[in-house]
């Protein structure tokens, strides 16, 4: 089974976010592949390692950053990237425009599906799979905890993850599917893996190359940071029976909860 | 129509109180206020939405919308959208909402500003304001095409009763079943009532501290006595280490919460964590580390053993009541 894996660079989850103008500021930040996308990668690696056979494509949208996380992915054991390297593009680009270039990518490669991130951790936004979808004229499934490909790789059979509970879908393939926190434990790169990684083949284009001159739909206006919490009152008691009791009065009398 | 049409969002047979937020809302706008509802009995339901400010309801009701599927819904959508030709489009950032609204707009060829936690109108535009890095920061953001299509986060808004003229009209779909390729082959929804963790409104939540998955009975029991719109939640590293499914997760690979009260029992307060539940409005923090970063977070701090707390916290709740 061949797959496309689209990635996303992202601050690593303990950073501590800044802002810059309408922005964030880069300074020291440890870059990863967005955790969602990573359980993409690895679930088509998955599919590759068990049909032995097929190819894993990874594309990303993103400055000359961005290439640590394809090595990374490569290392992990995917087969070739698409580097949309476009510094301008990317400075500006919203879900919209990032499932632009993303399809724009895509559309000339051979697959049967699409995997990626059910949200990158940044933006948050949660969009480009059905944009993607859209654009490529898929069927998408989103938030995939669990992935199988019929025998003739004709048709998957998806167990999303939905309010309160769980869903299970039929879909003919190619389609795009979303990853959710679940599906997968991803591996770390081995160290050949790494070494191998080095020689793979990265394709690197800019989003004029793909044809795309499509701008943002959406603009950030400001950014702030938000109010920061003080801390309150540490309850005291002479044992723990009584600083429950000292909270229960707290939470009764003072926040009128109870 | 210089209007706004929201997506009144069901489950379970009843409408999502997200959908009377975003309704009251957009009738403070002004302008005309649709409201479109889908699903499998919908119609019986749709008259609620007029205490809330919608002026027109759109019902699509029928067997084949019994269980959301994206599809579907959206052509259902879309079609009552280019009927009215709103210049706002408000959905609830549910769980459905999150795969519905970008589907939207992708359809309508619109971009989409997600989970939304204010919203402020700026001449014809809406100005919305949302988390990004799970509530590390905050942006305020315009979608620059025509309609805006908004998701707001559930619970953010909150609502009042602003009666509108709540005409309902029934509508005819033609679905292009050619389009509708995802089929539905079982759904499995766990019998409780409770919220889901972006919905409640009291969370008590177990990390680390909590030893194993055996101990998060008492937070359920304690989650309980605070009634129908309490739940539990769980730290990443209580989730990691198999004791809580993903779905409790709070924090940056989990959901964002903003409940009224949120008790966090042996959770230290990692920054991706402190990010995810920032917003509550009273943070409660029980862990026997008193150098635990939470603390730094918590309105109310107990240091002590959460397993000699919660018990006694469990009690002393229900003397209060009576």
């Amino acid at each position: 089974m061949n797959t496309v894996v689209c990635l996303k660079q992202v601050p690593d989850t303990e950073t501590l976010i800044k802002v810059a103008g309408t922005s964030i500021a880069t300074e020291g930040i440890k870059w990863v592949i967005n955790p969602y996308d990573e359980f993409a990668v690895e679930e088509a690696i998955r599919q590759k390692e068990k049909m032995n056979a097929g190819k894993v494509t990874i594309v990303s949208l993103g400055p000359d950053r961005a290439i640590e996380s394809i090595r990374t992915a490569l290392a992990m054991g995917a087969d070739d990237a698409v580097h949309i390297n476009d510094g301008a593009y990317y400075d500006t680009a919203d879900p919209y425009a990032t499932a632009q270039v993303l399809a724009a990518a895509i559309k000339g490669l051979t697959y049967d599906a699409v995997f990626l991130g059910k949200q990158a951790i940044d933006d948050d936004a949660g969009q480009v799979p059905a944009f993607l979808g859209e654009l490529l004229g898929l069927p998408v499934v989103t938030q995939v905890i669990k992935f199988e490909v019929s025998a003739d790789k004709k048709t998957a059979t998806v167990t999303r993850e939905i309010e309160g509970g769980q869903m299970v879908v039929e879909v003919p393939l190619p389609a795009v599917f979303s990853a959710q926190k679940g599906l997968n434990e991803p591996r770390y790169a081995s160290l050949p893996g790494i070494m191998k990684a080095k020689k793979k083949p990265v394709d690197v284009k800019n989003a004029g190359a793909l044809g795309v001159s499509a701008g943002p739909m959406t603009v950030i206006k400001e950014m702030s940071l938000p109010p920061a919490r003080q801390a309150g009152k540490i309850i005291t008691g002479d044992d723990a029976k009584a600083k429950a009791a000292a909270l229960a009065k707290a939470l009764h009398e003072e926040v009128k909860i109870i | 129509m210089a209007g706004t049409l929201i997506y009144a969002e069901v489950q379970k047979g009843e409408i999502k109180k997200g959908a009377f937020e975003i309704t009251s809302k957009a009738k403070e706008f002004g302008g005309e206020v649709a409201a479109c509802i889908i699903g499998k009995g919908a119609e019986a339901l749709a008259p609620q939405l007029a205490k809330y400010g919608a002026d027109k309801i759109y019902v699509v009701d029928g067997p084949e919308f019994e269980n959301y599927v994206p599809e579907a819904f959206v052509q259902a959508f879309v079609q009552v959208a280019n009927t009215v030709q709103p210049t706002v489009i408000l959905t609830s950032a549910s769980a459905q909402g999150k795969d519905f609204t970008p589907a939207v707009a992708a359809r309508l060829n619109v971009g989409a500003v997600s989970d939304c936690v204010e919203l402020k109108k700026e001449g014809d535009k809406v100005i919305a304001k949302r988390p990004m890095y799970a509530g590390k920061a905050y942006a305020l953001v315009e979608a620059v095409g025509t309609p805006q299509v908004i998701s707001v986060r559930p619970n953010a808004l909150g609502f009042k009763e602003i009666a509108g003229a709540g005409a309902v009209e029934k509508v005819a779909v033609n679905l292009d079943a050619s389009k509708i390729k995802v089929q539905v082959k079982a759904v499995e929804v766990a019998a409780t009532t409770e919220p889901d963790q972006t919905e409640a409104e009291i969370i008590v939540s177990g990390g680390r501290g909590m030893k194993g998955p055996e101990n998060f009975k008492m937070l359920e029991d304690l989650a309980k006595l605070f009634g129908p719109t309490a739940t539990t939640g769980a730290s990443r590293a209580a989730v990691d280490a198999g004791w809580r499914a993903h779905s409790y997760q709070v924090g940056q690979t989990g959901k964002t919460v903003s409940p009224n009260l949120y008790i966090a029992c042996g959770i230290s307060g990692a920054i991706q964590h402190l990010a995810g539940m920032g917003t509550s409005k009273v943070i409660v923090a029980i862990n026997k580390d008193p150098e635990a970063p939470i603390f730094t977070k918590a309105d109310y701090g107990v240091v002590d053993d959460l397993f000699n707390v919660v018990p006694a916290l469990i009690e002393e709740i229900k003397k209060i009541k009576g």
